[in-house]
């Protein structure tokens, strides 16, 4: 019955989603930059203050707290999480019809898993495997054509859209094998705990990460949350464009008419 | 006589033309330039206050802060006075100048270097940069937008940190503060002003 509601209301949400951002087209460009509209702006900045409020009183102490801990811990942390990240981004891969990185990154969270003890030790980058890149559902369906519908701030969660929040509902759908063994079946070796510490955990590792560009862009914004909005969605863009060069990304449009030589 | 006139005449377009090369400079070149001035003015051995201070020399010197302020108010600036453009580009200066010099203040002793340039087209060049990493942070890779309109005098008109564009950035936050007040654009100068207080 829940995963029938699940698929219902991904189903729901892709059909809004579709409709809110197609205009007879599904422009593929990877310089794509149509507008993502904030269809939801007030409830959003609410969610957004309440976001911040529960930042300052429970996350940001916390990632302080756990940036005192000893960098190689910090980093084995990071790893571990990184490599449980590998179970969605496989998948992915092979979706979006990477079929080589796929099988690097199965490569990677076998070496990483046995040989690296539960993904502690990033031994694959250490024999020379490539950079990990994470992928995950919203992306793919990014890849697929699929616009980002409007733009929302989720309680907790923080910035997504309608697309990002129908593909992270693909995790819970059997899409993430960490989830399936710890939540879906009962495998006698993992709890639901292992799942949920392994999230929050993975969420703290993040804000420690960027305890300071935080800081910085909230002080030098005059709306942080319009800066959050545009850099979230930048991200996002870039992912969905699976290119590492920069000249892929950007619109030149806007700039060729500013004269000022 | 008439081969001493030539020879003069060739002498002197020589040297003009010479002259005129070693102005030109490299986008890259003038990157790594700035980025080096810049690092010593982030050494340890001043104040925030003097560092502050370099930041705004180097920033006044190398960025087209009237270009970004441009680019900052979009399809706005069509729309508004040449008198209320005048007030925005002195507001504008104010502003990126407190907020770029503050942004950089906080790091001490970085080290960027330079790793390859992209022509975009005459007016521009996509330069390429990396942070090193430390222990403390890891490597970020920075890209600079550089106006080559004038070879001799090129100018940093946006920096897209790790795939993230700040002149975007800045961008859509205006746009947003100017929607917010129902299109009002004295709402954004009023807001400037508190920043820059």
């Amino acid at each position: 019955m829940k995963k029938i509601i699940i698929a219902s209301l991904i189903s729901l949400m892709l059909a809004t989603n579709v409709s809110a951002d197609t205009d007879g087209e599904n422009n593929l460009s990877k310089k794509n930059t149509k507008e993502v509209k904030d269809c939801f702006e007030g409830v959003n900045r609410v969610t957004f203050k309440f976001n911040q409020v529960l930042d300052g009183v429970i996350f940001e102490p916390i990632a302080k707290a756990y940036r005192v801990l000893p960098s190689p811990v910090r980093a084995g942390t990071g790893n571990a999480l990184d490599n449980l990240s590998a179970l969605v981004t496989i998948p992915n891969n092979i979706l979006q019809g990477e079929f080589k990185k796929a099988g690097v990154n199965t490569g990677r969270f076998i070496v990483n898993t046995t040989v690296g003890v539960v993904g502690i030790f990033d031994v694959a980058e250490k024999i020379g495997f490539p950079k990990y890149e994470k992928e995950d559902y919203g992306q793919t369906l990014g890849v697929m054509g699929v616009g980002s519908g409007c733009y929302v701030v989720l309680p907790v969660l923080g910035p997504s859209t309608i697309r990002d929040t129908a593909g992270s509902f693909a995790n819970l759908l059997g899409g993430d094998a960490w989830y399936n063994v710890t939540i879906t079946n009962d495998t006698q070796h993992f709890s639901n705990f292992d799942y949920y510490a392994s999230r929050a955990t993975s969420g703290i590792n993040f804000r420690a990460k960027n305890i300071d560009s935080f800081e910085n862009l909230e002080k030098n914004s005059m709306d942080f949350y319009a800066s959050v909005r545009s850099l979230y969605l930048q991200d996002r863009q870039q992912k969905i464009a699976n290119s590492n060069a920069i000249t892929e990304t950007q619109n030149d449009s806007d700039w060729e008419e500013i004269e000022t030589q | 006589m008439r081969l001493k006139k030539f020879l003069i005449f060739t002498f002197i377009i020589i040297n003009l033309v010479g002259i005129n090369r070693s102005y030109s400079m490299e986008p890259d070149v003038f990157v790594q330039s700035t980025v080096n001035r810049a690092s010593q003015a982030l050494n340890n051995k001043y104040s925030k206050e003097e560092k502050i201070d370099k930041l705004k020399q180097i920033a006044s010197e190398t960025v087209d802060i009237n270009g970004i302020g441009y680019y900052t108010l979009g399809a706005y600036r069509k729309d508004i006075s040449d008198n209320e453009i005048n007030q925005y580009e002195m507001l504008f200066e104010q502003y990126f100048l407190k907020s770029f010099s503050s942004r950089l203040a906080e790091y001490s002793n970085p080290e960027i270097e330079v790793i390859s340039k992209k022509k975009l087209n005459k007016n521009y060049t996509m330069v390429s940069s990396i942070l090193v990493g430390t222990g403390q942070r890891p490597e970020v890779k920075i890209d600079w937008r550089v106006y080559t309109k004038n070879p001799e005098n090129p100018l940093i008109r946006d920096l897209i940190i790790e795939g993230l564009s700040l002149a975007r950035t800045q961008k859509e936050e205006f746009s947003s503060i100017i929607q917010s007040n129902d299109g009002d654009i004295k709402a954004l100068f009023s807001t400037l002003k508190e920043f820059i207080k």
